[in-house]
């Protein structure tokens, strides 16, 4: 008799104050992903599009708060998830976006959106407010594990995702752990 | 026979007055710092040095080695009180080392990275500090002072300048420069004093030079700080 299939573990991923950059790092574990795979299905991410997030084992959150959308995006991950993942340094720190935390917010959009001629603020309601500072995701919901980088390395969410898949405390070696 | 104590079991030999940080980095034996450097008298502020001696929590970086003392450092309990050391350093100022022309030779991210720092953990000040860039050669970027007072003491003691110093108290310290503007570009601060040599972070930045070593080849980049070589190569002349 075959054994019964594995069941496996549900991961949602998503984009919030970040470039996309960190999962551009996700799929560079290249030909691992057909291994994840074989542990782990997506639920929402940029990978399958799934609007919004359903009950997963596992959320992996790229980017801060910018704006108030994220802010929901990111409740919905954490009232989800049973473990939830800052990944990268946006996640974790603010990263590039909050290095605008230390100009007001009006100045900032005047100044991108009023320095050319005719130029106004955009302010359609289907637009989130923007948030007056920008921050990392631990400021706003409790946040399990965190994996620091700009990005993360593919090896470095390998690690943390195998090392999660395995039961284990996740661990970065000097070579894999570096904030830049 | 040397007089000796112990750092976690290993046998430390001493000479009278030294303190345990020095005859522990004699040893080859790493103890966290960041505010200290052997060719200075110690400051004794950022309390990352920090053991037990005989139970007792101190910095080593200001106590005197003594005979039979028991000393313990890498522990986990001390070592997660660093981190969290370390965590206060860095949401205090604006540290984002990918922009950092420091980053991979920082102490401080080079510390957080040995202590296994993976989150700031606590709420960001973002304060609004404004960089100094009115010397030509030399930049002050104040976001990234963990107010060490190494460049204090090395344009004090070794230049004989006085171009800096911390003033305020507590959380408001804060490191400004002594001329009637408080611009750097004001002094006779010079790119060969030695102040312009310690700075353990990025504050201190030469223009026109960022950047220089490719990662991967930088010095944290190749060994963690604790180890030993760093300490020969970098800091014991
Ligand atoms: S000073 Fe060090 S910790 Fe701060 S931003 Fe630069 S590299 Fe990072
Ligand atoms: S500028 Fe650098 S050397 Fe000077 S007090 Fe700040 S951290 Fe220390
Ligand atoms: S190194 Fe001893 S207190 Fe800073």
């Amino acid at each position: 008799m075959n054994a019964p299939e594995k069941k496996k573990l549900r991961v949602a991923t998503c984009s919030l104050a970040g470039c996309f950059g960190c999962h551009m790092s996700l799929l560079d574990i290249d030909e691992r992903i057909l291994t994840l795979l074989e542990y782990v299905e997506f639920d929402r991410s940029p990978i399958t599009d799934i609007k919004h997030c359903g009950k997963c084992d596992i959320g992996i959150i790229e980017g801060g708060l910018c704006n108030a959308e994220n802010v929901h995006v990111l409740r919905e991950f954490r009232e989800n998830c049973s473990i939830l993942i800052a990944m990268g340094a946006c996640a974790v720190n603010g990263g590039l976006p909050a290095q605008r935390n230390s100009l007001s917010l009006p100045e900032i959009l005047e100044e991108v959106y009023c320095s050319m001629a005719n130029g106004i603020i955009p302010n359609d309601p289907e637009l989130p407010l923007p948030l007056n500072k920008v921050h990392p995701i631990h400021e706003v919901v409790k946040v399990d594990y965190f994996i620091p980088g700009c990005p993360p390395s593919g090896d470095a969410i390998w690690k943390v995702l195998t090392d999660l898949l395995a039961g284990k405390q996740p661990e970065l070696s000097h070579e894999l752990l570096h904030y830049d | 026979m040397a007089k000796t104590f112990t750092i976690d079991g290993k046998v430390v030999p001493f000479e009278e007055g030294e303190t345990i940080i020095q005859a522990a980095r004699k040893a080859g034996v790493y103890i966290p710092h960041l505010c200290y450097h052997p060719e200075f008298k110690p400051h004794g502020s950022c309390k990352l040095c920090t053991v037990k001696v005989n139970g007792w929590q101190t910095a080593s970086c200001t106590m005197r080695a003594g005979e039979n003392m028991v000393v313990e450092s890498n522990t986990d309990e001390l070592n997660s009180e660093r981190r969290t050391l370390t965590q206060m350093l860095f949401v205090e100022g604006n540290h984002f080392c990918p922009a950092c022309e420091r980053s991979g030779e920082c102490k401080l991210q080079a510390t957080a990275y040995d202590l296994g720092m993976m989150t700031p953990h606590f709420d960001h000040f973002f304060p609004n500090r404004a960089v100094d860039a009115s010397h030509p050669d030399w930049m002050l970027d104040f976001n990234r002072c963990i107010l060490c007072s190494l460049c204090v003491r090395a344009s004090r003691d070794v230049d004989s300048k006085n171009v800096f110093a911390l003033t305020e108290r507590g959380i408001k310290t804060k490191l400004i420069v002594n001329s009637k503007s408080g611009k750097l570009g004001d002094t006779n601060f010079s790119v060969t004093d030695k102040a312009a040599q310690v700075c353990p972070v990025g504050v201190h930045i030469r223009k026109r030079r960022g950047f220089a070593v490719p990662i991967g080849e930088r010095r944290y980049d190749k060994a963690p700080i604790s180890d030993l070589s760093h300490e020969a190569a970098v800091e014991v002349k």
